[in-house]
């Protein structure tokens, strides 16, 4: 009998194989559903969720509400900007007060590395990580992977780039943990200072050339460079970064193949990507947003039946 | 451990011809009728009936559809065992139409109960009827009765019926295990 193992999803650090490959059958599932004239099931009607971002987000936090309510669960929502958090109360007292109105499960994204497993260690209640800093980005990569398996049938021996901002990314992190236990090969792509030292030990090849990427890859992965993130200039420009490292038409015509072009949104039009790429039939990044949606089914879901 | 065969190989074509002519008697040509399997094992009984209506009756164009409970059960987080989902298929709506829903054995209820909840998502059926090739009388937890039955059969609470087909095993068999 398939078990889910986890009580929390911190992380796709923490999740075996099999954890991935339920939550992927769990979430065929609720895609046939969200695709139905009628959305939504009556799973957890009983379950109420607290989605709680110390840190901006519309895809995200619109994702799992949409999946919250797709599942007939109650939701509260808190932006930390507006709350009790800017009077100077610390994380652990916001959310035990949450707690203390009787919530059963924490949506948390917080720009804090470690924040969620923190939480989990001292709070009684679901958590799902949406995000922490610049450490993990559980559902991005399960979506990202979903939509792999998708597209291509099966996620194992695929060859994946990652291209951009590697140093500060959680999806890209996110997404080498779940690729590599997946079986893909991944390999990271971007101005040398942008790739965190080391990164070979996570079993990535590293690149700095895009076209030699590009050329290796089945699906590229653009990631959005993150200048909130920067504190110091890691290239020159913008424009100099786009000319090496963009992904625009003629770069993708130029390759011998077909290669699927995936973005975890928002996306810098002219930057990372060019608007005839990201609207081409070569870029799945509107089909990750809906598996985004069922994948958040699946993951609280199969949380809230742990209980 | 005990078990009894309760139905085997040719006593299930017997029965599924009664049944496919009782709803021949019932639903004529099947203009407006929908038959729908309930995943997981019911879809077993479900396509062997399909098959031989369309043998019975010629007609090819009979609406058939595979409905998965497992989002509307209501052991959900109360059970120990992880409820998995199986596939949807229904590329119709129910709207209007009567509706047969298929399944092996009837126990307590319950999880036609769930069925008839997934099922007004997809419309509201004018009519709905059930069929079940094996039903465990007298152990309802819930006033649901079937239209159709292949066997009825009296049967403890700790035992187990099990139903085999050949597509997922090695013969057609029904048996009662108890303990």
């Amino acid at each position: 009998m398939k078990q889910f193992t986890q009580k929390h999803l911190l992380g796709i650090k923490d999740i075996t194989v099999d954890d991935i490959e339920l939550i992927f059958e769990t979430a065929d599932g609720f895609k046939t559903v969200i695709n139905r004239p009628i959305k939504k099931v009556p799973s957890l009607r009983d379950v109420t969720i607290a989605n709680i971002f110390f840190e901006n987000s519309t895809r995200t936090r619109i994702s799992f509400e949409l999946a919250q309510k797709r599942l007939s669960a109650d939701t509260v929502n808190f932006a930390a900007s507006y709350s009790s958090v800017s009077k100077g109360e610390t994380l652990i007292d916001t959310v035990n007060n949450i707690l203390a109105m009787k919530v059963d499960m924490v949506v948390m994204r917080h720009p804090a590395p470690g924040a969620a497993i923190f939480l989990s260690q001292h709070i009684n209640a679901n958590i799902i990580n949406a995000g922490d800093g610049t450490h993990e980005h559980p559902t991005q990569a399960l979506l990202d992977a979903f939509s792999i398996r998708e597209k291509f049938g099966n996620v194992n021996g695929k060859k994946v780039v990652i291209v951009g901002d590697i140093l500060h990314s959680r999806v890209a992190i996110s997404n080498i943990i779940c690729l590599k236990k997946l079986g893909a090969e991944v390999m990271v792509c971007g101005p040398t200072t942008l790739i965190p030292k080391h990164i070979e030990s996570l079993g990535v090849k590293v690149e700095t050339d895009l076209m030699k990427a590009l050329n290796w890859c089945d699906v590229a992965n653009m990631l959005r460079i993150q200048l909130e993130r920067q504190d110091i200039k890691y290239f020159p420009s913008l424009r100099e970064y786009s000319m090496l490292y963009g992904l625009d038409k003629k770069r993708l015509d130029s390759l011998d193949k077909e290669i699927v072009v995936m973005h975890p949104g928002p996306i810098n039009r002219g930057v990372e990507i060019t608007s005839d790429v990201a609207d081409s039939k070569h870029a799945i990044i509107l089909d990750q947003v809906e598996n985004g949606v069922a994948i958040r089914m699946a993951v609280m879901y199969l949380l809230a039946s742990q209980q | 451990m005990n078990s009894k065969i309760i139905l085997e190989k040719k006593q299930f074509s017997i029965v599924i011809d009664r049944l496919c002519y009782e709803l021949i008697e019932k639903h004529g040509s099947f203009e407006n009728t929908a038959i729908i399997g309930l995943q997981p094992r019911g879809t077993f009984f479900a396509r062997r009936i399909l098959k031989r209506l369309v043998e019975i009756t010629e007609n090819e164009k009979l609406l058939y559809g595979e409905l998965d409970i497992s989002f509307y059960r209501d052991d959900f987080r109360r059970g120990k065992e992880q409820i998995v989902p199986n596939a949807m298929k229904i590329n119709f709506t129910v709207e209007s139409k009567k509706v047969i829903l298929i399944d092996d054995v009837l126990y307590t209820g319950r999880s036609i109960r769930s069925a008839l909840d997934a099922l007004v998502d997809f419309g509201r059926p004018e009519k709905v009827e059930l069929m079940v090739l094996i039903d465990r009388r007298f152990s309802r937890h819930l006033p649901i009765q079937p239209d159709y039955t292949g066997i009825t059969v009296d049967t403890r609470a700790n035992d187990k019926v099990k139903v085999e087909w050949k597509e997922n095993s090695k013969a057609d068999v029904a048996s009662i295990i108890s303990n």
